[in-house]
């Protein structure tokens, strides 16, 4: 087994690329970093330290409000942000493409605005087990508020949505099913055209959770056939605290603000107040603009990569990482659906997660043990927790072998 | 690998490939059970009293190598203590772990192993969370801890 080290994998030169990311040339307990928590959080290019840097050092300023030449100058990248997102989904219009906090608050506002007017009790909202804790607390709270059941869609023992099960699921009471694009558990990922096709059908929407599948696959909301995407800037390479929900038009229009406040205005009066146009109706208060454009910026980097080169490089180190991970003693992998995204969750016989955590961390590689905020999976596959290893666009076959190489420390310290 | 025998000292990893008093306790006087929701650890304490002191105690549960030792090594350091004594067993653990003191080797004995934990912050909770469920089924607590 010689994989090529140095030069690139895919049609990526990931080892050229890694010096894009200041952060990736630092060590870690005095070894070289080896950075595989990617589905917790990305590290950010220079080209989107620079674009929050310039904003806050040349252009800052409120947006929506002044007539003065900085604020215009605000406001313009601001906006110029947005159309990076919309290209980024191959959405129809930019004012379909709302900032929020990032994928959490998206789907709280569809809840909050959309499902809490919509639903009628015994009203359906289909989720899936292998939701992460943010795409099924929201939904809880609103059939609470509303009357309206929740439901599960079972998975497979590879962590595959179960298509037998699904069409009977989705019936005349169903009015939404959000599901998750690729599971940041397993790394699933799912057919969301065909349960689009299904959902629709029957008179459904569909709200998708594409926070992990922002940075790794090239995405069109209109091909996906979705209501609703969500999704995070700083998963996908841009900076926290940022995200987008992008919806229809058409629903958009007709869905009530979520919070009120300034900009979302279009006159405030004691006699009745006027909402603003989309997308400001729903972005109440000073939006987040230097984190609006890093993430404008980071859609722009992936852009410049090309999402079917990133999706053909992280394909080629997913399976480099199964055949290799396949090669320690004691291990399971949680998670092996056929079409995955680069993430590789597992056990080791006999030790829990969180002490390979600590084992392969005094080695420089950084993993995410735990739950992954996603404990019905856990309890699904009857795991604690796990380790799971996920990859993304700077990371190489060398860091995958020095993944393996620290597993091997394991057995060292518990033999 | 010396900072990693710091944390899992032959204690520890004796403790965890073997814990001590790892079973259930016929008709217990208290019962506690706890849980550590960042890494899954779930443990049930289960005591016997006699007068003010601990008679027999015992855990079950599943853990991390961190959780399950301190686990075992807390219910043989108790076993007969007396329920003053416990409390202040408890601070002076808690102390140490997280950094409070430095705690005091000949009151701690064995239970110096837990030593290395304070310098992995992430692991502190694992530690804890055996001698938090401990206090709280002596005050009965009625619902479980957890260490959030």
């Amino acid at each position: 087994m010689s994989p090529p080290h140095t030069v690139s994998v895919g049609a990526l030169n990931a080892t050229r690329l890694r010096a894009d990311f200041p952060l990736l040339g630092r060590p870690v307990r005095g070894k070289p970093l080896a950075y595989l928590d990617n589905a917790a959080t990305t590290q950010k290019p220079l080209a989107v330290l620079e674009a929050v840097d310039r904003y806050y050092r040349e252009h800052n300023a409120n947006v929506h409000r002044g007539v003065h030449w900085l604020s215009e100058r605000a406001t313009e990248d601001f906006e110029h942000a947005r159309a990076a997102v919309r290209d980024h989904l191959n959405a129809p219009e930019a004012r379909e493409v709302i900032f929020t906090r990032g994928t959490t608050e998206s789907i709280n506002l569809v809840a909050q605005s959309w499902a809490r007017s919509a639903l009628r009790p015994g009203d359906e909202v289909l989720i899936t087990r292998m939701e992460h804790h943010s795409n099924i607390v929201p939904w809880q709270m609103v059939c609470a508020q509303t009357g309206a059941e929740l439901k599960v869609a079972p998975i497979t023992d590879a962590g595959a949505l179960d298509l037998e099960a699904l069409p009977r699921l989705i019936g005349p009471r169903t009015r939404l099913v959000a599901m998750v694009h690729v599971s940041n558990a397993l790394g699933t990922i799912n057919p969301v055209r065909r349960v689009a096709d299904l959902a629709h059908a029957r008179g459904a929407l569909l709200l998708v959770d594409g926070a992990q599948a922002a940075p790794h696959l090239a995405l069109d909301v209109r091909a996906l056939g979705a209501d609703f995407y969500a999704l995070s800037a700083h998963k996908m390479y841009g900076p926290m605290g940022i995200g987008v929900l992008w919806g229809r038009a058409e629903l958009l229009e007709a869905m009530p603000p979520w919070q009120g406040g300034g900009d979302m205005i279009k006159s405030v009066s004691f006699a009745g107040t006027v909402y603003n146009d989309l997308p400001y109706k729903f972005e109440a208060g000073t939006p987040d603009v230097g984190g609006a454009i890093g993430l404008g910026a980071a859609c722009r980097y992936l852009r410049g990569l090309g999402l079917d080169r990133v999706h053909a490089h992280e394909s080629l180190l997913l399976e480099y990482a199964t055949r290799r991970l396949a090669e320690v003693e004691g291990l399971r992998l949680i998670g092996t659906a056929r079409d995955k995204s680069a993430v590789v969750s597992f056990v080791i016989a006999g030790v829990h997660p969180h002490d390979v955590g600590t084992i392969v961390d005094a080695e420089g590689v950084a993993v995410r043990t735990g739950h992954h905020c996603a404990m019905p999976v856990m309890e699904r596959f009857s795991v604690p927790a796990t380790v799971r290893a996920s990859l993304g666009v700077y990371n190489t076959f060398e860091d995958v072998d020095r993944l393996v190489q620290a597993l091997g420390r394991v057995h060292e310290v518990f033999s | 690998m010396n900072d990693l025998r710091d944390l899992y000292r032959d204690v520890i990893v004796d403790h965890n490939r073997a814990p001590r008093n790892f079973h259930r306790l016929e008709a217990p006087d208290h019962e506690a059970q706890g849980f550590n929701a960042l890494c899954g650890d779930k443990l049930t304490v289960q005591l016997k009293l006699d007068g003010g002191r601990i008679a027999d105690v015992a855990f079950e549960g599943s853990g991390c190598a961190i959780s399950v030792a301190s686990a075992s090594l807390m219910t043989e350091r108790v076993k007969g203590l007396e329920l003053a004594a416990v409390r202040a067993l408890h601070s002076e653990v808690h102390a140490l772990l997280t950094g409070a003191s430095d705690g005091d080797p000949r009151t701690l004995g064995k239970l110096e192993a837990l030593r290395g934990v304070r310098e992995y912050p992430a692991r502190v909770k694992c530690a804890t969370l055996a001698w938090h469920t401990l206090l709280a089924a002596l005050d009965g607590a009625a619902r479980p801890v957890s260490t959030e």
